[in-house]
């Protein structure tokens, strides 16, 4: 390093000593970046007693993708499909927060047509259910049940052929534009999702008696890695992880943003059913249940596009997409409920001529939702760790960014 | 509980110096504040029944740019029990000697949220927080030199003596 004033060197330094310590007396132990069950590239530095964790030191940054540096030299509307590649399990849902903030900027949010915001809010539900799927496979696979995994990737499957008709890709859509959408939906897709909605809804009764009510699933997860409601708020978590703490708190309902006010859906939340309050179970159990929802407000969008909002030909996505995107100065922070929690995109925009903003911070769910671990990883087994990580359901292309 | 009310609720408790002005043009006003008693004002707004601000929604550490010369931190707190947002910002002027880098007081105290924004805030921009617990780089490798995000970074062009395409 070649700054010499040691003031900024002290803590690294503080970490290198107490590794070194605990090298004589406890156990260091790594596990990932190649870790499967730490769900991507995260590693952890492990203080360990025997099989106990004492101390949980996380080390991220191996998928940093510089996205803030990135969308400080690229227009906003170039800047999307990088958005997608952040949360890339559930690319609409980020492009959807980030384009709502730069409409708002811009002031057009009220002239979007209901259509497009229906269709919107249709494909980040679908978005939503297929990163949930992926959450609940993953989490029995760290638990040691290969079935529901097998069974949640041939499901969201069917969610990923749907989505790469409508926008030409499987994963990273730059489907939802400023102003509007890339395409209006492919004729016939609101029959196909509808198809798949009642298609869908059998499955995870079955999904539910192999995985959810299984009593070694539970004997696993229950009780374990307990999150009382105030450290939770106190770390900023967000999304299912604060609500398996037992907090109605869901963005789509407190900010009402979109088309969510007129869709009428529920709010899971932990109740400690199997064990205690914000548990590993209630984590698992409030995406679970947030799928459900999230096929009832793909019913009523489907309703509403197939009737009063039906496809004409005159209907054309792109009609309101702004010549410029030239906002006033001004800042403003967006905020929006991903998948995850609550994803927020910080814009600061200094000059009436340019389409580039001057800072954007992006916030993260999955980055403030994986800080908690540090504090949930005190303490208890390695193999009660491995539950707890799952639980989390954190991405992370997101957290590094 | 309005912005004003918010202002007013700091300048009993803290005396008018802490609020050094005010941004009301865009959609969400800001307060500025005093630097150097950031910690006490968020632990104030956070511990008062009229506010609650539980949550630290963001952190975003800011380079103004090498002719302003100036880095900023900017706060984005939300209440849950009463459904508010509140923006703060404070800011001190610096001549990115890295020898010198900014330095603000560190709220991990109050919102355990911050510390790894902090860290983060720290390794892209190199400002650095006065009694942070662990202020390690966050996303970077902890021997990589120089602050990324700053408006006058150069990209590196070697690491490790590795060519960096």
């Amino acid at each position: 390093m070649n700054i010499r004033n040691s003031k900024y060197s002290e803590a690294l330094e503080r970490y290198h000593k107490k590794i070194a310590d605990a090298a004589v007396e406890d156990m260091v132990l790594n596990m990932g970046p190649q870790h499967p069950s730490t769900h991507g590239v995260l590693r952890l530095e492990l203080i360990t007693d025997g099989e106990i964790v004492k101390e949980v030191i996380p080390h991220i940054g191996y998928l940093h993708r510089c996205f803030e540096k990135h969308a400080e030299s690229l227009t906003y509307q170039q800047t999307i499909p990088f958005t997608d590649r952040m949360d890339y399990l559930a690319s609409m849902n980020n492009s959807h927060a980030w384009v709502m903030g730069v409409e708002r900027m811009l002031g057009i949010d009220k002239d979007i047509p209901k259509r497009i915001e229906y269709i919107r809010v249709l494909v980040c539900e679908l978005n939503r259910i297929a990163s949930h799927l992926i959450a609940i496979g993953t989490y029995g696979i760290d638990i040691g049940a290969f079935t529901p995994f097998l069974w949640c990737f041939r499901d969201r499957e069917h969610i990923m052929g749907m989505l790469e008709w409508a926008s030409g890709s499987r994963m990273l859509y730059n489907y939802i534009w400023v102003g509007g959408l890339f395409y209006d939906l492919p004729v016939g897709f609101e029959e196909r999702c509808r198809e798949f909605v009642d298609y869908f809804k059998p499955k995870m009764v079955e999904l539910n008696r192999l995985l959810t009510d299984n009593q070694i699933f539970i004997s696993r997860t229950a009780n374990v890695g307990v999150l009382p409601l105030d450290v939770a708020i106190n770390y900023g978590c967000s999304g299912p992880v604060l609500r398996g703490s037992g907090l109605k708190y869901d963005l789509r309902r407190i900010d009402n943003y979109s088309a969510y006010p007129e869709l009428d859906f529920e709010i899971p939340i932990g109740t400690g059913k199997m064990g205690t309050t914000g548990d590993c179970w209630d984590r698992y159990k409030v995406r679970v249940d947030e799928v459900e929802e999230s096929l009832k407000i793909i019913s009523q969008c489907l309703d509403r596009l197939q009737k009063e909002l039906k496809r004409t030909p005159e209907f054309d996505p792109r009609a309101k997409l702004p010549r410029k995107l030239t906002p006033k100065p001004q800042d403003y922070y967006m905020r929006a409920e991903g998948t995850k929690g609550e994803l927020g995109f910080y814009f600061i925009h200094d000059s009436n001529r340019t389409e580039i903003p001057f800072r954007v911070k992006s916030r993260g769910p999955s980055f403030c939702n994986l800080s908690v671990l540090e504090e949930l990883g005190k303490g208890v087994l390695i193999a009660d760790l491995i539950a707890t990580i799952g639980s989390l359901d954190f991405v992370l292309g997101e957290v590094d960014r | 509980m309005s912005f004003d009310e918010i202002k007013l609720l700091l300048t009993d408790k803290f005396g008018d110096s802490i609020i050094t002005g005010e941004e009301r043009t865009g959609m969400q006003p800001a307060l500025l504040i005093e630097a150097d008693r950031i910690a006490d004002v968020c632990l104030e707004l956070r511990n008062n029944p009229r506010t609650y601000f539980d949550f630290l929604s963001c952190l975003s550490g800011v380079d103004y740019g090498v002719e302003a010369g100036r880095f900023g931190v900017v706060y984005h707190l939300s209440s849950i029990p009463y459904n508010l947002q509140l923006v703060l910002k404070i800011s001190k002027p610096n001549d990115r000697d890295l020898e010198e880098l900014p330095s603000f007081p560190s709220i991990t105290s109050v919102y355990r949220a911050s510390d790894w924004h902090e860290r983060e805030a720290y390794d892209m921009l190199g400002i650095y927080f006065e009694g942070h617990p662990d202020l390690r780089r966050l996303l970077m490798p902890d021997d990589w030199e120089g602050f990324p995000l700053r408006k006058d970074y150069a990209n590196a062009e070697y690491y490790k003596g590795i060519k960096i395409d």
